[in-house]
């Protein structure tokens, strides 16, 4: 019993960090119809802006408590500077443009990112397992498990739920919903479109950001952490469904469950089970799980 | 409602019968009980409202979308199992209320692999690339038969809408089919164009069974032989021009004209 | 009526690629022969989006097609050449008819996706495999090409003038293939396919046959760039390399034949360059020329080229 709580629990944990990712990048599918490549690197800046003010802080002398509101920042920097940077200055260029094109200007952003990453903070890695190690661990069975996991379980839920209620209950959120129906016809009815183009990359990036520096204290922040990253936030956007975030939500528990199930009983598939998932999900459901229904063609 | 006065093509098996098709949209209605027999090589206009269910009825023969119950028959042949694709292979051909046309291709191009494809499936274990020399020919005829020969070049994306529609139609006529129904061939289009163009298009489907969905009554009175009028999913009126135009019922949901 | 001139260009230009064969300096021996092989790779991936489709895991075919090769000679004591091109084109042939079976029926984000998958799908099971060498890989020796034996030194420039004879002939192929009825059909199912069905023909053979024949073409390429490297690693088919085709695809564009080994050709070179001078910032050298071209060429070279054609 405790082998499938310890199971199903690691489950939960991965999925909570796919969620944050997938959330940001099916927002802004939804909005933009663009996919941001560029998502991973969103979220390595925001792993090592985490490490560097962690660390500062913690090289000062302070209290590692306070860390916490650190990773916080952190994530809120990245995603407030680096999102509007992003749209404004290089997205925008390419408005208009097909798909495709879209997408290779987010790789083009990826690509640069990657190495401005690396002339910034160097190639050595960065570790801050502090704000990891402090709360201590909590026990299933007789497997521990470190609190902060905990935290990022509840870091998940809690920002999945603030964009949930922003997204429905607040007016600017039902723009933005109109927005991901159609385009033209929110433009039309006076939506200012730019503006939530705006808002909505920056919130997808300050999710990104904010799964980046939740994740610095457990890893080793170093170049490249990003690349995986993007991948498998696609597969769980694509399996939830386009520009839906219950959608994400529930791809990112199946996903992170099956994973987690597949890591202790065949670890050989580790690897590529989230992409075995997505295919048998897309042979069920071709559009994926939460797909917007479409109008009549002819 | 209008009952169907005996005509002349009646002795003859009909071409295309369609028995108590019905389907539904959730909670809308789009064929209820719908029951016609079309005898070959007539003209027949489908007048109603939007949303009265004619565009539906054409999907369901062409075999876009499937009644949820009913049978419909071209040649004693099964229609609902069938793909667009294989109605298309039976000899039933349609026209668009929106045209669908491959946009980034020229006209003369449109045309071309419309040709192509009629051919290829005429060969098909034989060679695809059908020689240059005769689609050529059977495309610049089809060009000129219907007037699009000033237009062969330009991309079908930036053609006039009446233009489109022609093309439309006359991409549906290549495939040589027995059967051909029309989705709305002169919507869109300015009103001194569209006898124009119904001119062209029912001398090009000489010998045809035509089925057309027209909003314009001068239209239909012209060129139809038989009318059926639809409302909220059913046929209301079944007959002669003349008689369904003049109908109570026809007049209140379809023309819209209410002499109390 | 213009006239045709491609088909002479490709065998003018391969033939004077040929002649060279001897005498060029081994670097640059080396650099053509990886840029036809990804070029090969491209050509299949231009089908594809002649098509309407974009797949973001050719790295598949590339990595299957290295593999095969690669395997034969290590483990089924095979040391000609010529098989092990045969066995790369073979067998990524093979899985493509298999997995276009499903992947043909989807579109879009959803064919890229799913194409992805199968490729990081094939990245998980040799990075796991110890035996395949994991993430390292192994060698791959060939003694003997169609049967004649290689003197030492020579192999490379006989690669190459493998890969040029390939490009010559898939170039040549697909062109005529693109010029026929078949190749307007692609570029229509791209604009409507609803309309292609209701003219009574199969989109879905269409796009079956063309995935397999870009399948065909990824085995080949990735054959050949083994060969001519010397070594196989999974990094052939993480989605990395898959995007680097489709970068070469659009930097090329689709119009011709020629551009996909045109594109290949100015990658490798400015990756080269780039590893040489700026090894730190390769990557982001390479991010910037792909924001100009998307922003100044969004045809890709080609259309200077075709742009000079139409002026003269």
């Amino acid at each position: 019993m405790t082998d499938l709580a310890a199971v199903l629990f690691d489950g939960v944990v991965y999925s909570s960090w796919l969620f944050l990712m997938a959330a940001g990048l099916t927002l802004i599918y939804g909005v933009m119809k663009i996919l941001n490549i560029a998502h991973g690197s969103l979220y390595a800046l925001g792993a090592y802006a985490a490490a560097s003010m962690v660390g500062a802080w913690l090289a000062g002398g302070h209290a590692a408590v306070a860390s916490y509101a650190l990773l916080a920042a952190a994530a809120l920097a990245v995603g407030l500077i680096a999102g509007p940077l992003l749209e404004r200055g290089l997205l925008r260029l390419a408005y208009g443009k097909d798909e495709v094109v879209l997408l290779l200007v987010t790789y083009a952003v990826f690509l640069i990112l990657e190495d401005a990453i690396k002339l910034v903070w160097g190639v050595e890695s960065l570790m801050v397992s502090e704000p990891y190690a402090l709360p201590g661990n909590f026990y299933i069975g007789e497997l521990a498990y470190p609190v902060y996991n905990l935290i990022l379980i509840g870091a998940a839920v809690a920002l999945g739920l603030a964009v949930a209620w922003g997204l429905y209950r607040t007016r600017s959120g039902k723009l933005l919903l109109a927005v991901i129906h159609d385009r033209e016809i929110s433009a039309a009815m006076g939506i200012n479109v730019d503006r939530v183009y705006l808002y909505t990359f920056t919130i997808g990036a300050t999710l990104a950001a904010a799964g980046g520096a939740l994740t610095a204290p457990t890893i080793a922040v170093s170049p490249g952490i990003g690349v995986e990253v993007i991948v498998l936030s696609f597969a769980v956007v694509v399996i939830g469904g386009l520009g839906s975030l219950g959608g994400a939500a529930l791809g990112a528990l199946m996903v992170g469950v099956v994973r987690s199930i597949m890591v202790r009983y065949w670890p050989e598939a580790e690897l590529f089970t989230i992409y075995l998932v997505m295919a048998l999900v897309l042979i069920a459901r071709p559009k994926g799980l939460f797909a917007a229904p479409e109008a009549r063609k002819i | 409602m209008v009952a169907r006065r005996a005509a002349e093509g009646d002795n003859v098996n009909p071409i295309l019968v369609a028995t108590g098709v019905n389907r539904s949209f959730g909670a809308v209605v789009a064929a209820a009980d719908l029951n016609v027999a079309v005898a070959p090589e007539s003209i027949v206009g489908l007048i109603g409202a939007n949303g009265a269910g004619k565009t539906t009825f054409i999907n369901m023969v062409t075999g876009y979308l499937k009644p949820s119950s009913g049978s419909i028959r071209c040649d004693g042949r099964e229609l609902t199992a069938l793909e667009p694709r294989r109605v298309t292979q039976l000899g039933v051909s349609r026209s668009f209320q929106i045209p669908q046309l491959f946009n980034t291709l020229s006209v003369r191009e449109n045309l071309l692999v419309a040709v192509g494809i009629v051919a290829a499936a005429a060969h098909a274990w034989a060679h695809s690339d059908l020689s240059p020399g005769r689609a050529g020919t059977a495309t610049d005829e089809m060009l000129e038969r219907f007037g699009l020969g000033s237009y062969r070049d330009r991309p079908a994306g930036l053609l006039p809408e009446g233009v489109r529609k022609l093309l439309d139609v006359a991409m549906a006529l290549v495939v040589k089919p027995r059967v051909l129904l029309l989705d709305e061939p002169t919507s869109g289009v300015s009103a001194d164009e569209k006898f124009a163009i119904m001119d062209l298009v029912m001398g090009a489907a000489r010998g045809v069974t035509v089925l057309f969905v027209e909003h314009d009554m001068d239209i239909v009175g012209r060129y139809a032989r038989r009318v059926l009028a639809f409302a909220d999913g059913r046929i209301i009126a079944d007959g002669e021009p003349a008689a369904v135009l003049a109908d109570a019922e026809v007049r209140r949901y379809v023309i819209g004209e209410d002499h109390a | 009526m213009t006239r045709d001139h491609t088909p002479l260009v490709l065998v003018a230009i391969c033939a004077c690629l040929l002649a060279a064969a001897p005498v060029a300096p081994q670097w640059l021996v080396f650099l053509l022969t990886l840029a036809l092989a990804k070029g090969l790779v491209v050509l299949g991936l231009v089908l594809l989006m002649r098509t309407g489709l974009v797949s973001f895991g050719q790295g598949l075919y590339f990595g299957l097609g290295a593999y095969a090769a690669a395997l034969l000679s290590a483990r089924g004591g095979v040391l000609d050449g010529l098989v092990m091109i045969v066995a790369g084109i073979v067998v990524a042939a093979a899985i493509a008819a298999a997995i276009g079976l499903l992947l043909a029926r989807y579109r879009e984000i959803f064919f890229a996706m799913l194409s992805l998958a199968f490729s990081m799908i094939l990245y998980g099971l040799l990075v796991k495999s110890s035996t395949l060498g994991s993430t390292d890989g192994f060698n791959l020796h060939a003694k003997s090409f169609a049967g004649v034996a290689l003197a030492d030194g020579v192999g490379g420039r006989v690669f190459y003038a493998a890969a040029v004879i390939a490009a010559l002939g898939a170039g040549l192929a697909v062109h005529r293939y693109l010029g026929s009825h078949y190749g307007r059909l692609a570029t229509a199912i791209r604009d409507n396919e609803l309309r292609v069905e209701y003219l009574g023909a199969s989109v879905f053979r269409v796009v079956y046959a063309n995935y397999v024949a870009a399948g065909a073409l990824g085995g080949l390429g990735g054959a050949l760039a083994a060969l001519a490297v010397g070594h196989v690693d999974p990094e052939t088919t993480y989605w990395t390399t898959s995007g680097e085709f489709v970068f070469v695809a659009v930097l090329g564009g689709t119009g011709n034949v020629l551009a996909p080994f045109l594109a290949a050709g100015v990658f490798e070179a400015v990756r080269t360059l780039a590893n040489q001078y700026a090894p730190n910032v390769w990557q982001m050298t390479l991010g910037v020329v792909m924001l100009l071209l998307i922003l100044f060429l969004p045809a890709g070279l080609w259309s200077l080229v075709a742009r000079r054609k139409a002026t003269t």
